[in-house]
């Protein structure tokens, strides 16, 4: 008579299980580790894992077990952070340039969780220290340039067509031409059509004037390939910083936000983000040897020596086919199957490799990508900029044909084509940058933040238990069963969606256990009430879950939207707050109309004859 | 245990003019209070560069004061936090690399006095940027009125709705009045305690309101104002029980969360506070006065009050 259905009190087992299986990696807490990434971002192979290890064996530094993860990084866990620093020394010299070393925390659990995809809670910067930038990208700027590439580009459409004008010139998303015979100016109109179709072209109301306008498209399309440019470009240099775990992602229209845990360096971080990126098309020398370049230092005549990314030497001549200012896009497609990079040039870009490639059809062409860094450096006292630049060469192909401003890179697997398509759009013209915002939290602040955020929710849950015990007794003890697992579903929720704890998110847990207990609450008052009016033990039981249900419901149902607004318009750790807010309100509801009643069942089902309830 | 042994016989709603009375003075005073001496807006709202600095003693605030000066920013605000060693600084906004030197300059500058200080925290954050958190914030909270204000319509009748909408309105009028008299500044994690408290104070009302319609149908002889006070007596011990444990836990943020979370368990703290009082006051007696009776009740909404007996 009394019986819960069993499939469902199995059904809370089973979410209770799981649960604890899911947030177990993070009572393991952390241990110090390295975290090794090639600089071509390709995956380790398996034998560098024991190359490595046979390395720290012989120079007999301690480590616990190194291992890949899913994205063919290499991590190699210490017990102290002492051995991690020697490690980390040892591997810098032994490996120069070969690796991006980041020193950082991996997770303590076990392998046999780790390898089941099991996760502690990745914790906020405000909870583990580092560095957060928001960057603006100045889309208007960038829209700016392609126009003035567009009035280079007019001008030498004129020229060809035999038109003489007044004036080109870029205003705003378009360009104004004053064409100075006004007969001459529908010709004008169609070879700017012929140029390019896709631009809107109408005579203006002067004589002779011409207004060229880019479309809505492709002034969209420029905005979103200067953010993506900028977004690509962060993320190359935020490799060569050597930090685990960073996040970069667009936020907003125009906007992309940096997150560096662990870092707390703020000028070197700005410096190294900062770089400029350009690329210069290069023929390559054939006539000279670049290993004998390099074992001599000297670079022939009319040559410079320059590295690829493996390290080996590659001598190009001194003439620049076409720069990263004349790129217009790069991207990695198919053709006929095979992997490829589509690139577009510029008007001007493309005359010159028209050129080029005319002459030197069959040989091969280099593309080297250029950073250069300005940095203030102080000299006999005085302040001045220097500019730094690293140049390296990223592709090599043989001219398979004459083309001019579009053209296909082939040859290349499919990882190294979205390589080089993401490198080539990042030297392409920069759109400017600018911060317009910068958070750094110390390491001391982190763990502070965290000891107190735990503190302030093991007391406020205590004196919550010991209340309820008190004042509900027997329910008073289930509601705080109810109120630990309730915990161990958010942790293990926060745990498998990847979402970062922050100390907000902390003060949400906090917040949630207090309004956890309103659920139960709400319950036994009901249960009270229906044994003050008479009813059996039983009965009262029923009776108080079944009438408590609608007020619970729409009691949390407006909790829940006050969390999806706040997720919707908050920004950084509220966002946390309203994720644990929301993931709270789920599992409370979840816990006190199943995992309650199944504990009560537990409690009393047994027994034959009810008398009173200890409520 | 129980705080009511029986449940209570509170005449509520005989005296609801004398705390409309209570409710728009405290109303009024917020708004007279933030005209007046506004709020102390955080840099999330304005902008400006914060910076968090711990000394290994007292600190002396002369001296970084006097060291900020010197190095050019006479503009800062230096004041203590949380312990006698940290201290605070705050400069006005900047825009780009500018409020990167700005921070350097005056990192220095706290360096200058005491070179073992530490450095716990800098935020610079650009005039734009805090422009557009306030916007959103403002709109985070309109919508959030918005859509709790909808969600409870269509649970409940529109009287029931106004009153619940008015309470929701009346609670983060009162926190902000709070921290415009108190000045304690107001900042993102502030706005997002009062949303909280926004769904806090609605899930009290909805909890009062959900009685009071099944009380309306199970007392057809009954007055609405007894049917109210009725509503209003049976849920009170789980009010003031839900109210208790909440503020427990709040309260423990408050002593034990530290520094960085004060401004938001306060806000808390007062909502919760201000909460329990307008579901009773606020929503029940505003719905009372919009003519609530039983009429208002559609037949979908009938319940059957017969105990599932076993």
């Amino acid at each position: 008579m009394h019986q819960y259905p069993l499939w469902k009190s199995m059904t809370v087992l089973a979410v209770v299980l799981v649960s604890i299986v899911l947030a177990l990696p993070n009572v393991f807490g952390e241990t110090a580790a390295l975290q090794l990434s090639r600089k071509d971002r390709a995956a380790f192979a398996e034998a560098s894992v024991q190359e490595l290890e046979q390395l720290l064996e012989r120079e007999r530094i301690a480590y616990e077990d190194a291992y890949l993860d899913a994205d063919g990084r290499l991590w190699i866990r210490f017990g102290d952070v002492e051995r991690q620093i020697e490690a980390r020394d040892l591997i810098a010299r032994e490996y120069e340039g070969q690796f991006a070393i980041a020193t950082t925390f991996a997770p303590r659990a076990p392998r046999w969780l780790t390898g089941l995809g099991l996760k502690p809670m990745s914790l906020g910067l405000d909870l583990r220290g580092g560095i957060y930038l928001v960057y603006e990208v100045d889309v208007e700027g960038a829209v700016a340039q392609l126009t003035q590439v567009l009035e280079r580009d007019l001008r030498k459409v004129l020229r060809d067509a035999r038109i003489p004008y007044d004036e080109v010139a870029a205003a705003g998303p378009a360009v104004r031409l004053i064409i100075k015979d006004p007969a001459q100016t529908s010709g004008a109109v169609d070879a700017v059509r012929k140029f390019d179709p896709q631009l809107a072209v109408r005579q203006g109301d002067l004589p002779g004037q011409v207004v060229v306008e880019l479309t809505p498209d492709q002034i969209r399309q420029r905005q979103d390939f200067a953010i993506q440019q900028n977004i690509t470009a962060l993320n190359n240099r935020v490799n060569a910083l050597g930090v685990a775990e960073p996040v970069i992602q667009r936020q907003g229209l125009n906007r992309i936000a940096v997150q560096l845990p662990g870092i707390q360096d703020a000028a070197e971080v700005v410096r190294v983000l900062g770089k400029v990126a350009t690329l210069e098309f290069r023929l390559v020398d054939q006539a000279n040897s670049p290993l004998e370049a390099k074992r001599t230092g000297r670079a022939p005549l009319g040559t410079r020596l320059y590295d690829d990314r493996q390290g080996n030497p590659v001598l190009l001549k001194r003439e620049v086919i076409a720069t990263g200012e004349q790129l217009i896009d790069a991207t990695s497609t198919l053709s006929q199957g095979e992997p490829a990079v589509d690139v577009v040039l510029d008007g001007r870009g493309g005359e010159e490799m028209l050129r080029t490639t005319r002459e030197n059809l069959g040989k091969p062409m280099a593309v080297v990508f250029i950073e250069r860094e300005r940095e203030l450096v102080e000299r006999d006292g005085r302040k001045v900029v220097i500019d730094r630049s690293s140049e390296e060469v990223i592709s090599v192909a043989t001219i398979r044909g004459i083309f001019s401003n579009r053209f296909q890179i082939t040859g290349l697997t499919a990882s190294e084509g979205q390589e080089l398509a993401r490198l080539l759009r990042a030297g392409a013209l920069a759109a400017p940058l600018y911060i317009v915002e910068q958070r750094l939290i110390g390491p001391s602040l982190g763990r502070d933040n965290i000891e107190r955020g735990f503190r302030a929710l093991v007391i406020g849950m205590l004196i919550t238990f010991v209340f309820m015990a008190l004042y509900y007794r027997v329910f008073g003890l289930v509601a705080d069963v109810i109120l630990v697992t309730n915990v161990v579903l958010i942790t293990a929720l926060l745990s498998l969606f990847g979402a970062a704890l922050t100390l907000p998110g902390i003060a949400g847990i906090v917040l949630t256990v207090g309004m956890a207990v309103d659920a139960n609450i709400l319950i036994y008052e009901r249960i009270r009430e229906e044994v003050r009016n008479g009813n059996s033990p039983w009965a009262a039981i029923h009776g108080g879950f079944e009438h408590a249900l609608s007020a619970i419901i729409d009691a949390n149902v407006t909790t829940l939207i006050a969390a999806v607004m706040l997720f919707a318009f908050g920004t950084g750790p509220i966002r946390g707050f309203a994720v644990v807010l929301f993931l709270g309100i789920l599992t409370s509801l979840f816990t006190a109309l199943m995992g309650s009643r199944a504990l009560i069942q537990l409690v009393y089902g047994r027994r034959r004859r009810l008398e009173r309830l200890a409520i | 245990m129980e705080i009511f042994r029986k449940t209570t016989r509170i005449r509520f709603m005989e005296q609801r003019r004398v705390w409309y009375a209570f409710s728009a003075l405290i109303i009024l005073g917020s708004i007279v209070l933030v005209a007046v001496r506004g709020l102390n807006f955080g840099i999330d709202f304005t902008g400006g560069i914060v910076i968090e600095a711990g000394y290994s003693r007292p600190a002396d605030l002369e001296a970084t004061r006097s060291a900020l000066a010197a190095a050019g920013l006479g503009a800062a605000q230096v004041q203590r936090f949380g312990t006698a060693n940290d201290v605070l600084v705050r400069l006005p906004p900047a825009e780009g690399r500018e409020s990167l030197d700005l921070t350097n300059r005056a990192t220095e500058a706290i360096r200058s006095v005491d070179p073992s200080v530490e450095i716990r925290r800098t935020e610079a954050i650009g005039p734009q940027v805090g422009r557009e958190l306030a916007e959103k914030g403002a709109t985070a909270l309109l919508m959030t009125l918005l859509f709790i204000g909808l969600y409870v319509v269509m649970r409940f009748q529109w009287k029931f709705s106004v009153g619940a909408t008015l309470a929701a309105l009346h609670d983060p009028f009162v926190v902000v009045g709070f921290f415009s008299l108190t000045q304690m500044t107001f900042d993102l994690p502030v706005l997002s305690a009062i949303l909280a408290v926004i769904g806090y104070s609605l899930n009290d009302t909805v909890v009062v309101f959900d009685r009071v319609r099944e009380r309306l149908l199970s007392m057809r002889k009954a007055t609405s104002i007894e049917v109210m006070n009725t509503a209003i007596n049976e849920t009170l011990s789980r009010t003031l029980m839900t109210s208790g444990t909440t503020s427990i836990v709040v309260v423990s943020l408050l002593v034990l969360g530290g520094e960085a979370l004060t401004g938001f368990a306060t806000a808390l703290l007062v909502g919760i506070v201000v909460g329990t009082y307008s579901s009773i006051y606020v929503a029940g007696a505003a719905a009372l006065d919009l003519g609530l009776s039983q009429r208002d009740l559609m037949p979908p909404e009938k319940k059957q009050e017969v105990d599932a007996l076993p």
